[in-house]
């Protein structure tokens, strides 16, 4: 009996904090409470919640930023516990706020809101201009509106120093497992644009991320060849990045680059894959 | 009629593997295609054309061969035309082998490893199958055993690529499931020609013993065929064939039931004959789904064995019909 | 030296010999009818003597090397398999495998030796015939005239006249034993002792794992016999016509 118990006053607990935020929300109250658990289920609400929560604040972090491969803040990772995304082990937490991104799935964010919880779940970054915007809204949400001011200001201004326009732009490929490449109106565009490179898969009208047969891409010339990261483990997947043919034009055309953890998220990480870029373009 | 139907079989072959290299999103011209692959002319279009194009055309054509010349060779030894390395379970069981390898790094050990772990595979079904169907592949046996071993390699190949650390592996069921040549490179070619030269060979040789198993294995055997002999280089040969084709390509089902069936009428149903016809038959068939994937979808990986199924899985079913009519 | 010698031949089924010490020498010349009830170890005996079955004790044929058997033995066996729709003229062709080298096309003596073969079983107007769509009738003579075609010295054949309407039932007979007059050893698994009483040089009875009886037919087809060993009585009687044996009743 006594589990049922207890679970219901959390149940109760919870509603009447909803109720509460509700309300002050209704009351056009300028400044809610900040919440004192915070619980993110996505790599880069991870990396934004790293940044800018107070000690304590922030209670559990998705698994994946847990993972050498696609982690850019492991070190601070490493401290905190992990969660599998689940909502049953995310309702456990007890959170007060869960923050997620655009498509964590729908069924998770839909099950712990009828749960009670407060989900707030992130637009997916596209562009540079975009993360002083998402770190000014997870400092909002975790009550953390100065931080997230001062940490915005600072990557605009980095970003400012960074940006290169050349005249004449190397064009670059980006080639991902499976030869998907990202066009305009992605991150990863903006990253190799604002290194001062040209990204050849405009040339192949290429919008947003889509496949750009090999062929094609080899026929494009492109003077830096952005590759993928590969992950432990084998698969057919990744083999095109290392394609003889894709090997040939790099030995002897076009210059090599690594496209990894750094490009994924929308936080100021994107700026070391700036420098890094505009590293190997020289 | 039979030097007839080599001659027709070889033309459609040289053709089909000419428009091969000729079909591709580059959107090269013949002339232009041409001057790349034989006189390298042009970085870029000769990159396209000796590493992209030209290592697809030739595994097409191996492939093919290789699977054609496979279930030729294993309906002839068991009398039935419904057995098929793909129906079978042995492509799947190929496939098993390739995954194990590459997931557990042994693939990348020595050079031979993947194409050995998929003959390891194959080798391990055929082998199963043969013991199950007994000296005359009884159809509903073989079906059914089929069934079983297809079911369980596809199972443990689902469950081994789950548990690579690789976030791509898991989602690449499909391309061992069904096949594809997309993005396949000379190391593969290498990879798989040994194998399949050793395997066409030692097939190509027995056609006689596959002729006199027309009357049956006693009959067979006191015709001179050693029959123990001719299962063990049947095994070795054909899992040799398949788990190479497999282990660079995939799964590729239906070719050695599709091939034979169509062929068998041409060469007087002659075992021997029907062997080496059907080598050529599988290219032609494997050339023409290759390019027929790349122009009906042309942005998208569409599996080879997504085409072969669409023609082999009617016929199937009308063997089994067929079969079931007369009682088998 | 003969081509069919066994001595000391034995075989097994699991635990039970199902011959035992079985010494038969069959020389040129002679047309054996293997008889014996059902299960009595006629098929047995002669695949196990062709070496497809494993024993104990010496068979010439089983020592040969499988090729060399294959120019010495015909072997017709009772399931009468075509497994592929080849024509009538392919599957008598394969008789003369065990005489062609690797590679080898079959020559102007293997014609030869088909023309005869198809001739001798009336099987001239069906060479381009596909032998799967024949009558089950029409197949087994095929699949005699391939075992002629082997053209080898002995020619061993698992009970050739079940199915064969009368007349061809007679025809095949009387081809058996003009083989046999030519020089040949045949020997026959039959269940019909009316024509093995007629046209056998010499009949072997099998039975409980051994010979029960081995001599010429009039000499072998003894009401004491009959009773013992197929448990029927028999009207057995030298006629103008030849030897008649006609089973009348059970015992």
């Amino acid at each position: 009996m006594a589990p049922l118990t207890g679970r219901s006053t959390l149940a109760c607990r919870r509603a009447s904090r909803a109720l509460a935020a509700a309300l002050a929300f209704w009351a056009g109250a300028a400044v809610a409470e900040p919440p004192e658990r915070v619980a993110s289920i996505n790599l880069c609400t991870d990396q934004l919640a790293m940044m800018l929560a107070e000690p304590e604040q922030l209670v559990s972090i998705s698994r994946i930023s847990h993972d050498p491969n696609v982690s850019v803040m492991l070190k601070e990772a490493l401290k905190y516990p992990i969660n599998h995304g689940q909502a049953e082990e995310v309702f456990r937490l007890n959170p007060d706020l869960v923050l997620a991104g655009q498509f964590t799935s729908s069924y998770t964010v839909g099950l712990l809101r009828r749960l009670g919880v407060e989900v707030a779940q992130l637009p997916i970054v596209n562009s540079l201009d975009q993360i002083p915007d998402a770190i000014r809204e997870v400092g909002r949400l975790l009550g953390r509106g100065a931080q997230a001011e001062t940490l915005a200001a600072q990557f605009s201004a980095d970003l400012a120093a960074l940006r290169a326009s050349p005249d004449s732009r190397p064009r670059a490929a980006l080639h991902y497992a499976n030869n998907y490449t990202s066009g305009d109106k992605s991150l990863a565009n903006d990253i190799l644009t604002a290194a001062g490179f040209a990204n050849i898969a405009l040339e192949a009208g290429l919008s947003g991320g889509g496949t750009l047969p090999m062929e094609r891409l080899v026929m494009l010339m492109p003077d830096l060849i952005i590759s993928g990261q590969q992950y432990p483990g084998a698969s057919r997947s990744e083999a095109v990045l290392t394609h003889p043919a894709m090997n040939a034009l790099r030995d002897r055309h076009a210059g090599s680059a690594l496209s990894d953890a750094e490009w994924v998220c929308g936080t100021p990480a994107v700026l070391r894959a700036i420098t890094r870029l505009q590293e190997a373009g020289e | 009629m039979t030097r007839a139907l080599a001659l027709v079989l070889t033309l459609l072959v040289a053709a089909l593997f000419a428009l091969s290299l000729l079909v591709g999103p580059a959107g090269l011209s013949p002339a232009t295609s041409l001057a790349a692959l034989i006189r390298g002319e042009g970085l870029a279009e000769t990159l396209v054309m000796r590493e992209i194009r030209l290592p697809r055309a030739i595994l097409a054509a191996m492939i093919g061969a290789a699977l054609g010349l496979a279930g030729a060779a294993m309906q002839g030894y068991l009398r039935n035309p419904l057995a098929e390395p793909g129906l079978l379970g042995v492509s799947g069981s190929a496939a098993l082998g390739a995954v194990i390898a590459l997931q557990t790094g042994f693939a990348a050990q020595f050079a031979l490893g993947l194409p050995s772990a998929a003959l390891v595979g194959a080798v391990l079904a055929v082998g199963l199958i043969l013991a199950l169907a007994g000296p005359r592949g009884g159809s509903l046996t073989l079906i059914l055993a089929g069934i079983a071993v297809s079911a369980l390699a596809g199972a443990l190949t689902a469950l081994v690529l789950n548990l690579s650390p690789n976030p791509f592996a898991a989602s690449e069921i499909m391309f061992w499931m069904m096949g594809s040549l997309a993005d396949r490179s000379m190391t593969h070619v290498w990879l798989a020609a040994p194998f399949i030269a050793i395997g066409a060979v030692l097939l190509l040789v027995q056609g006689r013993a596959f002729d006199a198993l027309t009357l049956g294995e006693d009959s067979a055997a006191s015709l001179g065929v050693n029959l123990s002999r001719l299962r063990l280089v049947l095994v070795l040969a054909v899992a040799s064939m398949v788990g190479a084709a497999t282990a660079v390509a995939g799964a590729v089902g239906f070719v050695g039931l599709v091939v034979p069936h169509i062929l068998r009428p041409f060469v007087g149903a002659r075992p021997s004959s029907l062997l080496w016809a059907s080598a050529l038959g599988g290219a032609v068939l494997v050339l023409a789904a290759d390019i027929a994937v790349r122009l009906v979808l042309p942005d998208r990986d569409l599996k080879l064995g997504v085409l072969t199924a669409i023609v082999g899985a009617p016929l199937f079913l009308h063997l089994v019909y067929k079969t079931r009519a007369q009682g088998l | 030296m003969s081509e069919f010698t066994l001595s000391d031949f034995s075989v097994a089924r699991g635990p039970c010999d199902v011959l035992r010490d079985i010494d038969l020498t069959v020389g040129a010349g002679e047309f054996v009818g293997l008889l014996g009830p059902n299960g009595a170890g006629k098929t047995t005996l002669m695949r196990a003597a062709l070496g497809m079955m494993p024993h104990r004790g010496r068979s010439t044929l089983s020592a040969l090397p499988v090729a060399e058997r294959a120019r010495r033995a015909a072997w017709l066996p009772q399931a009468r398999e075509i497994g592929w729709p080849i024509s009538v003229e392919d599957v008598v062709t394969l008789g003369r495998l065990p005489h062609l080298a690797r590679g080898q096309k079959p020559g102007g003596a293997d014609r030869a030796a088909i023309d005869k073969a198809l001739a001798r079983m009336g099987l001239e107007g069906f060479r381009t015939r596909i032998a799967t769509q024949l009558s089950g009738g029409e197949q087994a003579r095929v699949l005699i005239a391939r075992a002629l075609a082997q053209d080898t010295p002995l020619l061993m054949a698992d009970e050739p006249a079940a199915g064969l309407d009368p007349a061809h039932q007679l025809g095949l007979m009387d081809t058996l034993a003009a083989e046999a007059a030519r020089g040949r050893s045949v020997i026959a698994s039959l269940h019909d002792l009316g024509l093995a009483a007629r046209y056998c040089t010499r009949l072997v009875v099998l039975w409980q794992g051994g010979i029960a009886a081995d001599g010429p037919p009039q000499e072998v087809l003894t009401p004491d016999l009959l009773a013992r060993v197929f448990q029927i009585r028999a009207y057995v009687r030298q006629t103008d016509d030849g030897p008649i044996c006609q089973p009348l009743g059970v015992v």
